[in-house]
C-alpha cells in the first residue's frame, strides 16, 4: 500500500491506496463519493469523470497514485453552500437527465467546459460534451441544459458587477 | 367565468395529467445521490467475477483452481461441480429452455461463464480469475443460423435427439422451434395470384441494449433468521423473488428481492443472469455478502443481445399499389441458449405485428429459431418484443414494393393505411389494433417537413450529382409504425407462468399526502414523477404531496415489471383504478360529512361538492382527515386502495417519423439534417418527459442503425466487445429532434394512455435505414444490410458503380 495526500472536494486527504488502484475506486469505495460511476472502463463513457487539477479526466483510467497532491471535484463538491449548482438546476429544468447514471460525469464536464469557456455555442457545446456518453436523453436537453447554465450564469456576472 | 378560472387554478395546482411536471428524481440524480447497484455496500462485503470462456465452442477437459485459491483474498471458486449437488449448475430460461449457470462439460459461446471466483476485493477477485487453470479442445464452430440447421455438429448435446421443445417440433439437433401465425394457404394463393410480387432478405443484426450501467447483484444471505437480500438491476424485481424461490427452495417469504436506482435498462435488465445465481450460492456458503457487477466486455459478450432476425419477405399488390398479401419466413439466431424474453406463448414475441400499419388481407408468418455458438438472449431492446423487428421489416418491404411499382413510398403507405372507421381493426395475423388515426399522423408530417419540396430538392441534388457538381446526395426515409404494448392480458401473456397484470397500493396519509407503490421500477423513465400525476388527478391531491415507490418487493404489491412499455398501459391503469376506489370511498364519507346522500355529491377536480351548492364541499383533503380521526357509520376507517390491473387488450401506439440526411458518397459519412417525429401514444401524461423518451429513443435508433452491431468472426470471436467498437453516438453525431403529436386514446385504458417509450426505437430505425436506401434509389439500390456504418455506405456506393 502507498500513502497519498490529495485534495477532494475542497478537502486535504491523506490515504493508503494499492499502487495499482484505480483513481474511481478510490474515490468511490475508500472516500465513500459514489457519485461519478464506472460505465465502461476503457475512456469511452464518461460516466466516472472527475475534475483533477483543472482539467475533466476519466477517473477509471487514472491511478490513484497519479492523483497525489492534486486538487479534485467530484460531483459532490459541484454544489455550492447556497444550493445546487445552476448546471444542476438547469439539467433538471431542461430534463437533461433519465436515468441518471451519465449525469454526475456530464455535469462535473459541463463545470469545467464553463469555466473554460463562458460563452460557448451549442458546436462548443457539443464537441466539448462529446467525450460523455448517454443511453437515455440523446443529448438535445443536456445540450440545452449547458447552454441555459452558461446565459444563467453570464447574467449573474453581469448583475454582480 | 370566476368558476372556471378557480377550477383551472386547481388543476394547475394539482400538477395532473397533461403538466409538464419538472421530475422529483432529478435533485438526487445531479448532486451524485443516486443509489445503484455498484453503490451498495454492505460490512464484509466480498465481490465475485468470472473466469470466462475464450472459445466459441469447446470441450472443457479439466478446470484447476488451486493455484486461484492461494491467491491472496481469494475466498472460494465455484464450478459447476460444485453447484450440482445444489441442482443450480444449469437454470431455466425465460423461453422455456434451460441454460448453463457454469459451463457443465463444455462451452458453447466465447464469454461463457466457467467459474466464479469470490474474493475480499474486486482487484483480488480478478487476480483469482487470472489464476483459474482451464483445459479446453476447441469444437468446430457455427456461427451461421442457415449453416447451423444443416450441420452435423450437435451444439446441445445435453437435448434429446428428436424430442420436442418448449414450442413443439425440432426437426433437426440445432433447431429450436418453428413458431407459426396466419394463414398460409390463403396467402400463397395472393401472392400466387397478385399483379405485382416483391420479394427480399431482410436482415436485421444482431446488437445489445448496453444501458450505461452494466448488470450486477449484491446477495445477502443471514443464517440466523433465514432470509436472504438481493439487491440488484432487476427490471422485474418481483418474477426474480419468485424464480430465486422456486430455484434454491428458499420460501418466497424469507427472499427479499430489492431494485435500486437502476442506470438504464432497454431491455437488458430483464433476465436472470448467472451471476445472480452465483452470488447467492456464494454468498450462502461463505456466509457473508456477495456483489457481483458486470464490466463492459462481460455486459457485451455475454447478456442479453437483441434481433438477429433473418426475415424473408414477400409482399404482394395490385399494379395500383393495394397491398393484397404479406409472406415472412424468419430464421432467428437465438445463440447458445433460447434464452429470450418473450411471453411463454410467443416465442418471437409479438413479431406477428408485421403487417405495420396496413390493411393486409392475407398474411403468414413463420419463425424458425435455431442455435449457434453465440451469446443467449433475444431481448426486446427498448422495444416490445420482436416488434422492432417487425416494423423494421414491414417499412422495408413497402419501400421495396414502391420501387417495384415504380411509386412514390409516402403515397403506397396512405392508400394501404387502415382506415379511422376501421377501428378496433383485427389484423389478418390475429391482433384486435385499439385506436388510431393514421391519415392524420402521416399528413402532419408530410407537411411538416413540406415532402413535396424534399422530393423536388432530392431530384435536383440527382441530377446535379450526374453532372459532377456534387458528391453528396439527399435521403428521406419514411416510416409509419405501429407499436404493440401493454403486455397484456392475463389469459394469453405470461412469464414464467405468472400473468402479465401489474398493481399498485395507494395509502392516503391522515393529512391528506399519500404513498404510491407499484409493481413496476423506474430505469429512467421518471415513474416517481409520472405516476404521481396519474393519481393526482384521480384523487385530487397534489402531485408534489404524492410518494412513489416501487422495487422492493417486500412493500410494493406484486407485478411483473418495467419493459415492452407496459409501465403505462398496465401499472398506470392500475394506479387509476387504485384512485378510482379511493374516490369511491371517499364520496361516502364526503356525503356523510355535508349530511347529504351519496348520490348527491358530485366530484370536482380535488372536491366533493354538493349537488347544485358548489359552496357546500369537503376537499380530499378533508376527508383524508375525517378518514383516520372520526367513525364513519358503515365504512371502515382509513384510506387506502390496492388494484391490480389485468388489460383486457395491448395498446397500439403508433408514429410518422421522416429523417432527411445527408450522404457523402465518397466517404460514406452521413448527416441527419432533419428528423421529425410525431408520436400518438393516446393520452399524454407529462409532455416533457414524453419528448425526452423520444429524443432518447431516436438516438438509440440511430445507434443501431448507423453503426451499432454485436458482430462475430467465424471460430466465434466477439468483435465488438467495448465501446471502442460497440457504437454509442455522441452529442457530435446525434442531431436535434422535431418532436410532434396526435392524441387518440385507447378506448379501453382508465385514462387512455398507450405508452411511448419504445416507440422512437421501433419507428426510428426503419427511418433512418429508409433515408440511407432512399438516397441510393435513383442509382438502382434496393436492400443493404444494417448497421449503416461509413465502410457499409462506401461499399454500397462502390457497388452501384458510384466511384467512377
Amino acid at each position: 500500500m502507498t500513502e497519498i495526500t490529495l485534495t477532494v472536494n475542497g478537502e486535504a486527504r491523506t490515504i493508503e491506496v494499492d499502487p495499482r488502484e484505480l483513481l474511481i475506486h478510490t474515490l468511490r469505495e475508500r472516500l465513500n463519493l459514489t457519485g461519478a460511476h464506472i460505465g465502461c472502463e476503457t475512456s469511452h463513457c464518461g460516466a466516472c469523470t472527475v475534475d483533477l487539477g483543472g482539467k475533466s479526466v476519466k477517473s477509471c483510467t487514472v491511478f490513484a497514485v497519479q492523483a497525489e497532491g492534486a486538487e479534485i471535484t467530484t460531483i459532490e463538491g459541484v454544489a455550492t453552500p447556497e444550493g445546487m449548482h445552476v448546471l444542476q438546476e438547469m439539467f433538471r429544468e431542461h430534463h437533461g437527465l433519465q436515468c441518471g447514471f451519465c449525469t454526475p460525469g456530464m455535469i462535473t464536464r459541463a463545470w469545467r467546459l464553463l469555466q473554460d469557456n463562458p460563452n460557448p455555442s451549442e458546436e462548443e457545446v457539443r464537441f466539448g460534451m462529446s467525450g460523455n456518453l448517454c443511453r437515455c436523453t440523446g443529448y438535445q436537453n443536456i445540450v440545452k441544459a449547458v447552454l441555459a447554465a452558461a446565459d444563467e450564469m453570464n447574467a449573474a456576472k453581469e448583475a454582480a458587477q | 367565468m370566476k368558476d372556471f378560472e378557480d377550477r383551472e387554478q386547481r388543476t394547475a395546482a394539482l400538477k395532473g395529467l397533461g403538466c409538464s411536471r419538472k421530475r422529483v428524481e432529478d435533485a438526487r440524480f445531479t448532486q451524485g445521490k443516486g443509489n445503484y447497484i455498484d453503490d451498495v455496500t454492505l460490512p464484509g462485503m466480498l465481490f465475485g467475477d468470472f473466469v470466462r470462456s475464450p472459445h466459441a465452442h469447446a470441450r472443457i477437459k479439466s478446470i484447476d483452481t488451486e493455484a486461484a485459491m492461494k491467491v491472496p483474498g481469494v475466498v472460494a471458486v465455484l464450478t459447476a461441480a460444485d453447484l450440482e449437488p445444489l441442482g443450480l449448475h444449469w437454470m431455466p430460461t425465460l423461453a422455456g429452455d434451460k441454460q448453463m449457470v457454469l459451463a457443465d462439460g463444455k462451452v458453447l459461446f466465447q464469454g461463457q461463464e466457467v467459474a466464479y471466483v469470490v474474493a475480499e476485493d474486486r482487484y483480488a477477485a480478478a487476480d483469482g480469475v487470472e489464476a483459474v487453470e482451464v483445459e479446453y479442445e476447441d469444437l468446430e464452430v457455427i456461427t451461421d443460423p442457415f449453416k447451423s440447421l444443416e450441420s452435423d455438429v450437435v451444439l446441445r448435446e445435453d437435448l434429446e435427439a428428436g424430442a420436442d421443445g418448449a414450442h413443439g417440433p425440432r426437426r433437426h439437433h440445432n433447431h429450436i422451434f418453428l413458431w407459426e401465425e396466419g394463414d398460409k394457404d390463403a396467402t400463397a394463393q395472393a401472392i400466387g395470384e397478385a399483379e405485382v410480387v416483391a420479394e427480399e432478405m431482410v436482415y436485421y443484426h444482431r446488437t445489445h441494449p448496453c444501458p450505461l450501467e452494466t448488470c450486477g447483484c449484491v446477495a445477502s444471505m443471514d443464517k440466523i433468521n433465514g432470509k436472504l437480500t438481493l439487491w440488484g438491476t432487476f427490471q422485474a424485481p418481483h418474477v426474480v423473488r419468485t424464480v430465486a424461490s422456486l430455484l434454491s427452495g428458499i420460501e418466497e417469504h424469507n427472499i427479499r428481492v430489492i431494485s435500486p436506482d437502476i442506470g438504464g435498462g432497454f431491455g437488458n435488465k430483464v433476465g436472470v443472469y448467472p451471476g445472480y445465481i452465483c452470488s447467492i450460492v456464494a454468498s450462502i456458503v461463505t456466509g457473508k455478502p456477495v456483489k457481483w457487477v458486470e464490466d463492459r466486455m462481460d455486459n457485451l459478450m455475454s447478456t442479453a443481445f437483441a434481433r438477429d432476425y433473418w426475415m424473408k419477405g414477400k409482399i404482394a399488390a395490385t399494379k395500383e399499389g393495394k397491398i393484397t398479401a404479406l409472406d415472412c419466413h424468419v430464421t432467428a439466431d437465438h445463440g447458445a441458449f433460447d434464452a429470450c424474453a418473450d411471453p411463454t406463448k410467443f416465442p418471437a414475441g409479438f413479431f406477428h405485428i408485421c403487417t405495420g400499419s396496413y390493411d393486409i388481407p392475407a398474411a403468414y408468418v413463420g419463425v424458425d429459431g435455431v442455435y449457434t455458438n453465440k451469446a443467449p438472449g433475444g431481448v426486446a431492446y427498448r422495444c416490445s418484443f420482436r416488434v422492432t423487428e417487425a416494423a423494421y421489416f414491414i417499412e422495408r418491404m413497402i419501400e421495396i414494393l414502391a420501387i417495384e411499382l415504380g411509386m412514390d413510398a409516402a403515397e403506397l403507405r396512405r392508400i394501404n393505411f387502415i382506415k379511422p372507421e376501421q377501428f378496433p381493426y383485427t389484423s389478418a395475423l390475429g391482433w384486435e389494433y385499439d385506436s388510431g388515426d393514421y391519415h392524420t399522423a402521416w399528413d402532419k408530417a408530410l407537411k411538416a417537413v413540406d415532402y413535396d419540396g424534399l422530393r423536388r430538392e432530392q431530384a435536383e441534388r440527382v441530377e446535379a450529382f450526374r453532372r459532377g457538381e456534387t458528391r453528396k446526395l439527399l435521403g428521406i426515409g419514411l416510416t409509419h409504425f405501429t407499436e404493440i404494448v401493454g403486455a397484456g392480458p392475463v389469459k394469453n401473456c405470461d412469464i414464467l407462468g405468472m400473468g402479465m397484470f401489474d398493481s399498485c397500493e395507494i395509502r392516503i396519509h391522515p393529512t391528506g399526502s399519500a404513498i404510491a407503490r407499484l409493481g413496476t421500477i423506474s430505469q429512467g423513465q421518471g415513474h416517481a414523477t409520472t405516476f404521481a400525476q396519474i393519481l393526482a388527478s384521480e384523487v385530487g391531491l397534489p402531485a408534489d404531496s404524492i410518494t412513489i415507490e416501487e422495487g422492493d418487493t417486500d412493500t410494493a404489491p406484486y407485478g411483473l415489471g418495467t419493459y415492452g412499455s407496459r409501465s403505462t398501459p398496465v401499472a398506470g391503469a392500475a394506479t387509476a383504478m387504485a384512485g378510482r376506489k379511493i374516490r369511491a370511498k371517499a364520496q361516502m364519507i364526503a356525503a356523510y360529512l355535508l349530511e347529504v346522500h351519496d348520490d348527491d355529491v358530485e366530484w370536482d377536480v380535488d372536491r366533493f361538492v354538493v349537488k347544485g351548492a358548489p359552496e357546500r364541499f369537503k376537499t380530499m383533503k378533508d376527508v383524508a382527515y375525517a378518514a383516520y380521526n372520526q367513525p364513519i357509520p358503515g365504512v371502515e376507517p382509513g384510506l387506502e386502495a390496492v388494484s391490480y390491473y389485468d388489460p383486457p387488450n395491448m395498446t397500439y401506439p403508433f408514429g410518422a417519423y421522416i429523417c432527411v440526411m445527408e450522404i457523402d458518397v465518397d466517404t460514406g459519412e452521413w448527416e441527419v439534417r432533419q428528423f421529425y417525429a410525431l408520436d400518438d401514444c393516446g393520452t399524454r401524461i407529462n409532455p416533457m418527459v414524453i419528448e425526452g423518451q423520444v429524443h432518447g429513443g431516436l438516438t438509440e435508433a440511430l445507434a443501431i442503425a448507423m453503426g451499432q452491431e454485436i458482430a462475430y468472426d467465424k471460430i466465434g470471436n466477439v468483435k465488438t466487445g467495448t465501446l471502442m467498437d460497440f457504437f454509442l453516438p455522441t452529442t457530435w453525431e446525434t442531431p436535434n429532434y422535431t418532436s410532434d403529436y396526435t392524441e387518440t386514446p385507447s378506448p379501453h385504458h382508465p385514462i387512455g394512455a398507450k405508452g411511448v417509450g419504445e416507440s422512437p426505437n421501433v419507428g426510428g430505425v426503419p427511418a433512418f435505414s429508409n433515408a440511407v436506401h432512399d438516397a441510393f434509389r435513383a442509382f438502382g439500390l434496393r436492400q443493404s444490410h444494417m448497421p449503416h456504418d461509413h465502410w457499409r455506405i462506401w461499399k454500397t456506393a462502390n457497388n452501384l458503380g458510384l466511384h467512377g
